[in-house]
């Protein structure tokens, strides 16, 4: 998957006008210029990456080219034609299509019902000619190589497949122009090489694909010519054949970025987290968790790969004390947990939760507050059940300034801050103490890559510093950078514990598909 | 559970019923079918009222005003026939006012966001209050008659129960079928159902949302209407207060439905036959208990059902959500 199937775009005629081009794009909101000036210009059958960091104005960018938003500046160009769309159903009318990252799709309907939803085909009096969507549906799809069966329903469809559905939608509509936001963020690694596959099958039968990422691997294998942005604006458009990791990286966040992390190799000591056997249970009362067993030492980093809803968050829950243990047991440096998450923190357990807006911040608290969140009642914050007002002050200054929180006051409420300066304030509270065990659920998750940089290297430092670390992500790479050893999660079980080093991440991603690893 | 399973169950409790009819029958022919016919014209109020809950919440606007709209819309229906003597009249008013009381959900839930909670409870207080402090005793309206139908209606047990009705019974019977088929095979029905579960998605493909809540709603709002004349149908005479929380029971009856219409036309059927029981035993005196130990039957019962059709019915994913779009 690292070298690129389709070489070049097909050159078109000087003579005729390009698919899509946009000039001068500016929408403001209040208080931010979410897009500034922006250019963009896209032909038939070729792919466009379309690359930026989160809320460097992706997102607005094409929701003003599908029509959900109007510009307040600048035009748009189909085929040579200026459109002045308003609203989805004209852009869908001129042959643009959008995936979007959360799946406009109705659970329980079946596939050939969402695609067909809204450009119906009826007999007389509204009647849906059910037969023959079904028919239409399974052209299209044996027709793009999307295999599917028009009369499942969605809702109980594999994410993957999901995904083809909704391009099949567009596709149905006669899209030429299909755009896809973050289109791989629910993948698995295999999932993706296929989507990749037929991206390149569509862009070669004409099609012209917009394609928003922040993974620049997946740039650099699958487009064609890159657009950068940055802060709203248009920071570069290159030819993906000249362009590298480090320059794109650097384009995106405005200066140049290690993208490999720095760790030395790790002497683990004795066993920290012990976990045996166990099985949690999920909100529906179904085992999520099923015989999980794994040990994690003083000075190393797990990493838990696994495609998002195979348990990571039941046994990160379970861990940490927050979700009931339904059979065998975990322990912390041989003290059992208990579903008391205080007395697991007790045990000196930190926990970085993947929902930081949930489980991790009190959005309307001021920094200063959600940084003794853990410890406002014990000294030096509180005496006898009173609050110490200057030692919450002194502690947030000093941390705040320790951990780049970019904030006008330590009084600011956690809600207005960015995600990455959000996140960085949890990782404050929770590594600033010395731990024994951190468990870290999608650390980086809806972060910039600057943040993320500096979060790897704080869990690095509390590894260096002797604390066992328990790191779940969606994310390979992350795993991969990060991680001392690698265990595979499918279905509830740890399916293999892996060395980064002897491993490929294609092993990792079959294994993480659930095929039964080589003994 | 697989349809072939449900379907298997369906029919043995079907047939049970079907037995114990027979049974009962045999018994006691005259209570029998006093029982049986009186079940049927006790749903239809009933089937016509979930309706219109299943309708506005399968569009994904929940809709508790079914009480206050069924109150209107048998005022407004009396009012009218009362004035022009024509029943005709009676019946097209109590639509139309039901469905601007509809609409006016649809408005409230769409424009303002409102908790459509508070504004069903708003036209249950406007109802009750409006047509208590507007009614006038002693006014009569011609009474709705009778169909029967000819040859079928002289059957023994099944004639008095299914063919001779007053035309709302008929109606009710005909909107379940109307409705299933307008719900499962028709563009209508597939973009109500979307828009109920995902209002998103049907948006990302040009569905509008709010236009159809709005005709959703003021369709709804007929079947409502409707409910409030069938109420007529056997009272012939507008009184205070004469839904008697039937629009609320209309509720249980659409949850235990599970969201379908023919499951809300057996579920009113249940409750309908607890009600024609309850009167029953109070008029033969069977028993010698206070009257209101029997009144209870029916709220009882809608709680019972409540706890345990909670369980296992799903309704729509949108329900009760304004849609924002951006």
């Amino acid at each position: 998957m690292a070298s690129d199937g389709s070489a070049s775009p097909p050159q078109a005629p000087l003579a005729q006008a390009p698919l899509l081009q946009a000039k001068g794009l500016t929408k403001r909101f209040p208080g931010v210029i979410a897009n500034d000036n922006v250019d963009l210009t896209l032909h038939s059958g070729e792919i466009l990456g379309l690359l930026g960091e989160n809320g460097a104005g992706k997102s607005t960018l094409v929701k003003m080219l599908f029509g959900i938003y109007q510009p307040d500046e600048g035009t748009i160009m189909l085929r040579g034609e200026e459109v002045t769309s308003d609203g989805p159903g004209e852009a869908i009318r001129r042959g643009i299509g959008m995936v979007h990252q959360h799946f406009q799709l109705v659970p329980p309907l079946t596939v050939a019902e969402n695609i067909v939803l809204g450009a119906e085909t009826t007999r007389a009096g509204g009647f849906l000619n059910r037969r023959r969507a079904e028919a239409e549906v399974k052209e299209l799809s044996e027709r793009y190589g999307l295999s599917v069966d028009p009369t499942s329903v969605v809702g109980d469809l594999p994410v993957g497949i999901q995904q083809r559905v909704e391009i099949l939608k567009a596709l149905y509509r006669g899209a030429e122009l299909l755009i896809l936001d973050e289109p791989t963020a629910v993948l698995t690694p295999q999932e993706t090489d296929e989507l990749l596959a037929i991206l390149r099958d569509l862009a070669s039968g004409g099609v012209g694909i917009i394609f928003i990422t922040h993974k620049l691997r997946e740039v650099l294998a699958l487009t064609d010519r890159v657009t950068v942005l940055r802060r709203g604006k248009s920071v570069g458009d290159v030819a993906t054949a000249d362009a590298t990791s480090e320059s794109l990286a650097e384009l995106m966040v405005g200066r140049s970025v290690v993208l490999r992390v720095d760790k030395s190799s790790n002497d683990p000591g004795d066993v920290v987290l012990s976990v045996n056997d166990l099985s949690v249970k999920d909100d529906r009362k179904q085992d999520s968790v099923n015989g999980a067993s794994f040990e994690v030492r003083a000075g190393e980093i797990l990493g838990v790969a696994g495609v998002e809803g195979n348990g990571q968050r039941e046994l990160v829950e379970a861990i940490t004390g927050i979700r009931p243990i339904a059979g065998g047991r975990a322990t912390v440096a041989g003290a059992p947990v208990s579903a008391k998450p205080r007395r697991v923190r007790e045990l000196g357990v930190a926990y970085i939760p993947e929902d930081r807006e949930r489980d991790g911040l009190v959005g309307v608290y001021s920094i200063a507050d959600n940084l003794v969140l853990t410890d406002y009642n014990k000294e030096p914050f509180a005496t006898r059940g009173v609050r110490k007002f200057d030692a919450v002050e002194e502690q947030a200054t000093e941390l705040v300034e320790r951990y780049d929180v970019r904030t006008p006051s330590i009084e600011t409420p956690v809600k207005s801050l960015s995600g990455g300066n959000k996140q960085k304030v949890i990782v404050a509270r929770e590594l600033s103490h010395g731990n024994q065990l951190v468990v870290a659920s999608q650390p980086t998750r809806g972060v910039d890559v600057g943040s993320i940089e500096f979060i790897h290297n704080q869990l690095i430092e509390a590894r260096d510093g002797g604390a066992a670390v328990l790191l779940v992500s969606a994310e390979l790479d992350e795993i991969f950078s990060l991680s001392d050893r690698i265990a595979v999660i499918y279905e509830g079980s740890i399916v293999a514990i892996v060395d980064p080093e002897t491993t490929t991440r294609e092993e990792i991603g079959l294994l993480m598909a659930g095929a039964t690893p080589n003994a | 559970m697989s349809i072939a399973q449900l379907n298997k169950r369906f029919l043995l409790a079907f047939l049970a019923v079907v037995a114990l009819m027979i049974a009962s029958y045999q018994w006691d022919d005259g209570q029998t079918t006093a029982v049986a016919a009186r079940t049927v014209r006790e749903a239809a109020p009933l089937i016509l009222a979930a309706l219109c809950g299943l309708v506005g919440e399968r569009s994904g606007i929940i809709n508790i005003g079914i009480e206050g709209q069924m109150l209107l819309g048998a005022f407004v229906g009396f009012m009218a026939a009362s004035a022009t003597g024509n029943l005709w009249i009676g019946g097209l008013a109590a639509m139309a006012v039901a469905a601007v009381a509809g609409l006016f959900l649809a408005w409230t839930s769409i424009v303002f966001k409102m908790d459509q909670i508070i504004a069903g409870t708003v036209i249950n207080i406007f109802g009750i209050g409006v047509t208590s402090f507007l009614y006038v005793q002693g006014r009569t309206m011609p009474s709705i008659p009778n169909w029967p139908i000819p040859g079928l209606d002289e059957l023994p047990l099944l004639g008095r129960m299914l063919f001779n009705h007053g035309p709302l019974t008929y109606i009710a019977i005909l909107a379940v079928v109307v409705v299933h088929i307008a719900l499962f095979q028709t563009r209508w029905g597939l973009r109500t159902r979307a828009v109920g579960e995902h209002p998103g998605a049907a948006d990302t493909v040009g569905v509008r949302v709010f236009r159809l809540r709005y005709v959703n709603l003021a369709l709804a709002g007929t079947l409502a209407g409707l409910a409030g004349v069938a109420l007529l149908q056997s009272a012939s005479v507008f009184n205070r207060g004469m839904t008697n929380g039937k629009g609320f029971i209309a509720l249980a009856v659409m949850i235990f439905g599970r969201y379908r219409p023919f499951g809300v036309m057996w579920a009113a059927l249940l409750f309908g036959f607890f009600n024609a029981l309850q009167a029953q035993l109070q008029f033969k005196q069977v028993v010698e208990v206070p009257p209101q130990f029997f009144g209870m039957i029916p709220f009882v019962l809608t709680i019972a059902v409540l706890a345990i059709a909670g369980l296992s019915s799903r309704p729509p994913a949108a329900i009760g959500q304004p849609y924002e779009t951006e």
